[in-house]
């Protein structure tokens, strides 16, 4: 019979680490030790959705997702559905849903239960822009993420980690909120907070381990994560997890919010060895449980992009540009006029290529980057490494965070495309150099995002 | 099958053009009265006895009433003709080839633009309803890629690129300092425009062309009807034009050390007007500098010296005033500035000076006492995705 669980997972890291040291100087508090990362002014939830969903499904080859989930708290748009963006990059069939599970911290852990509870093979991407207003905690704790688990049956791909056991325990209490359309959430007394989430996640612990028929000490490797570091904290000294507790990775990258329970888990996959039991508690207006017992086939995972590796990748970025990149240090706009907001009709007749960078081809001639009317082969570039032909920066034309880099990449395999380059220092660029397309926004007018794609050094 | 041409089958016969300036009080309309009227004067003809009107500008308005309404033209045909950067050019081809074909007796091709209302530096092109996924960058950053192409290909330092880039810019202000039209007036030293920040790739601001409002206008007539309106016509030899397929962008053998439009356009404008070396047939060339390395790669495309040696024939002062072929003797578009619809015209308007000896003495060219052609050229777009325009103009009937 076959085993429903996870096939696939693999997080995503934005290129920038604030040091939190440089914050205090000059919003006058706050900071403390460590980094954070923070997403380019180029990413939002759906880009680092897209980037952590590709390299979840990368090694998984013909696995086609019959629905995707998507959660975050910094949504790009309301109303309308977020999961379709990724969806269209992704290339997804017509046929596969796309949804949105969206505004709170809670709703990635429930989107992971509806696709574990649902049939065929679904990913599960959650995403977020982590902000708090200068000078405070949240700033400091909080980063920048993304993370996606793929959810099939064993018949489709080898399950690499099953699902043994949950646990669930809710209730309503004011600990950590926003009103829509504001930047920064608001806090109770801490204290509040953890008096009420200690029985909660304690409860939820035992339902669990009484679902899966473990004892406490069975379990190898603990993830607890939450919306309050100080519950946190008190639930891994009450339920004395001691090292087996997974690195919540707070002094690296700080605490995604609904993506941080994936990453987490990705980062658990990525150091368990088979036949072990990985427990996840996310606290978040309740307790929430999954326990998973690693299987053989996790002995042959390769993830695409370690977490591991991309903790400790990045490059720096100035709190100044932190700030401006947020928008909570207003700068003078460069004086060139604003760019014009992409056409809704133009964009979906080309939204093979704006989304998912398919290019086209002539009975199997030169690739034509953007695809040329005529052509009759389909030609996918997302996942396609190319060489910088030549580069200049460009310190006259419109960017939101001037200037801009722009290269002239021929991609192995055929094709080239004068592209702008992004997540780079300008002194690392050179002729020959390798990049790889990145999913970005490129801009936003008239409150269109503007999708497309860039090139990053590798 | 074929491109045949014009030659000696069209003459121009009288010309005007504004001062290329920020004109903060004159209006499109003003600049086309200014422009029109000069050039209705010199051919001692009236508005009325123009048949057919032909008036280029990328974006100072639609339709051929921006002519007609300010003009108070009375039933007069008028196209608006757009063709990027060659706007102005493409506007008197058409004129030619209406009064060649026997349609009209007497037309006029005026080039307009009106750039400095926009509130912003540099040209900025109106928005077209799109997917969002074009490039966004700048004219000045797509023509920087040259210089790390060429200086690759052909094994010239960086540092000695740069100097012959500056060498170029400070020959056209040389000239424009010498044009009581011309924008920019004053001369800049070679060390002078060296010490400018880059903003563009590897190009400072004096990199650059201007950006200024302007009119120039052009009457046309058939050849054998010159002389009626003025003793020293100037003949048309050839007009030849080329729209790229912006296969450039997409081509791996593309190396950004050549505009291959150009060369076509070239090729054909010298097969039409019959020059096989045009290097010592022209007396003259007024050439697209939008940006100093696209004047240096100019010079190869259009046959003036061979591959890989502009940057030496450069040095050498070749291209001066008073070189062996005088290029862009009026200050081109580096002291003019680029009214796009304008600038076409403008540089016939030079050649419709120099090759009748009617420049002013200090910049009158030497090379007219035994040269009797001008090159005239224009390019719109990028690297790898241009129009290109050429047209040879004389003072004398062959045979």
């Amino acid at each position: 019979m076959a085993t429903r669980g996870i096939v696939g997972a693999a997080a995503y890291l934005p290129h920038r680490r604030l040091d939190r040291t440089t914050m205090a100087a000059v919003s006058g508090g706050g900071g403390s030790r460590g980094t954070r990362t923070v997403a380019g002014y180029d990413e939002d939830t759906t880009t680092m959705g897209v980037e952590a969903a590709r390299a979840a499904l990368r090694p998984l080859g013909d696995v086609r997702p019959q629905a995707l989930w998507f959660s975050t708290v910094a949504p790009a748009y309301a109303d309308k559905t977020n999961a379709t963006a990724l969806h269209a990059a992704l290339r997804l069939p017509a046929s596969a849903g796309a949804f949105d599970a969206n505004g709170s911290v809670r709703s990635a852990i429930g989107a992971l239960r509806a696709a574990l509870a649902a049939d065929g093979p679904q990913v599960v991407v959650s995403a977020d822009l982590r902000t708090g207003l200068p000078g405070g905690p949240d700033e400091a704790i909080f980063g920048d993420g993304a993370a996606a688990l793929v959810i099939a049956d064993s018949d489709t791909a080898p399950v690499l980690a099953e699902v043994i056991g949950w646990g669930c325990a809710t209730e309503e209490f004011l600990d950590r909120w926003r009103t829509p359309g504001e930047d920064c959430s608001r806090t109770w007394e801490e204290r509040f907070g953890e008096t009420r989430y200690l029985p909660l996640g304690v409860a939820a612990w035992e339902a669990a381990l009484a679902d899966a028929e473990q004892a406490a000490e069975q379990i190898d490797h603990i993830i607890i994560t939450g919306t309050s570091s100080r519950a946190n904290a008190a639930l891994a000294k009450k339920l004395a997890v001691g090292d087996r507790r997974i690195d919540d990775l707070g002094a690296t990258v700080g605490n995604t919010g609904a993506a941080h329970p994936a990453l987490l888990l990705t980062a658990a996959l990525e150091v368990a060895t088979p036949g072990q039991v990985i427990a996840l508690i996310v606290l978040a207006d309740g307790a929430d449980v999954m326990l998973v017992r690693t299987a053989d086939a996790l002995a042959a995972w390769v993830p695409s992009r370690p977490l591991a590796d991309q903790v400790s990748a990045g490059g720096a970025i100035a709190y100044g540009t932190y700030l401006r990149w947020r928008g909570l240090l207003p700068v003078e706009p460069p004086r060139r006029p604003e760019p014009a907001r992409p056409s809704a009709s133009a964009a979906a007749r080309s939204a093979d290529w704006k989304f998912g960078f398919v290019g086209s081809s002539r009975e199997g001639g030169p690739v034509h980057l953007p695809p040329q009317p005529g052509d009759d082969g389909v030609v996918p570039m997302a996942d396609a490494s190319g060489t910088i032909v030549t580069f200049t920066v460009d310190r006259l034309a419109y960017s939101p965070s001037p200037p801009v880099v722009f290269a002239v990449v021929d991609f192995d395999g055929g094709g080239r495309l004068p592209v702008e380059l992004t997540d780079v220092d300008i002194d690392q660029v050179r002729i020959g150099g390798r990049v790889e397309p990145t999913f970005r926004k490129l801009f936003t007018a008239d409150g269109v995002h503007n999708y497309f794609w860039k090139a990053r050094m590798t | 099958m074929g491109s045949h041409g014009i030659k000696d089958r069209v003459a121009i016969v009288g010309m005007g053009c504004t001062r290329f300036a920020e004109h903060w009080d004159k209006g499109l309309d003003d600049l086309l009265l200014e422009a029109t009227g000069d050039a209705f004067s010199d051919a001692g003809v009236h508005k009325d006895d123009v048949d057919a009107y032909w008036l280029g500008t990328a974006q100072g308005g639609m339709s051929g009433m921006l002519l007609s309404k300010p003009l108070q033209l009375e039933g007069k045909p008028v196209s608006r003709v757009e063709n990027m950067c060659a706007t102005g050019s493409d506007a008197l081809r058409q004129a030619a080839y209406a009064v060649a074909s026997g349609a009209y007796d007497l037309a006029m091709a005026v080039g307009v633009e009106k750039v400095k209302d926009s509130g912003y530096q540099g040209l900025n092109a109106f928005p077209v309803p799109n997917d969002g996924t074009g490039r966004t960058l700048t004219a000045a950053a797509m023509f920087s890629m040259v210089l790390p192409a060429y200086a690759a290909r052909y094994g010239v330092d960086a540092q000695e690129l740069k100097a012959v880039l500056a060498r170029i810019a400070s020959k056209n202000h040389y000239n424009g300092a010498r044009n009581p039209r011309a924008q920019f007036r004053r001369e800049m030293s070679v060390e002078q425009i060296l010490a400018m920040p880059d903003v563009a790739g590897g190009l400072s601001v004096f990199d650059c062309a201007g950006v200024a409002d302007g009119a120039a206008a052009a009457i046309v007539c058939r050849a054998e009807d010159a002389h009626r309106y003025t003793d020293t016509p100037l003949y048309v030899k050839a007009l030849s034009f080329v729209a790229g397929n912006g296969s450039g962008l997409t081509d791996p053998a593309y190396d950004y050390t050549t505009f291959p439009e150009i060369v076509a356009c070239a090729r054909d404008a010298y097969a039409q007007a019959g020059i096989t070396n045009p290097r010592t047939e022209l007396a003259m060339a007024e050439v697209h500098d939008c940006f100093t390395p696209t004047e240096l790669v100019l010079m190869e495309d259009l046959g003036f010296c061979e591959r890989g040696t502009a940057w030496q024939e450069i040095q050498a002062g070749a291209f001066d005033l008073a070189g062996d072929l005088p290029v862009n003797p009026d200050g081109g578009l580096k002291s003019f500035g680029h009214p796009v619809g304008a600038s076409g015209l403008r540089m016939m308007f030079e050649a419709w000076l120099q090759l009748r000896n009617q420049a002013p003495a200090d910049r009158q060219i030497a090379t007219t006492t035994d040269r009797h052609l001008a090159l005239t050229h224009n390019l719109g777009g990028y690297p790898g995705e241009m129009v290109s325009f050429v047209s040879i103009l004389g003072t004398e009937l062959d045979g």
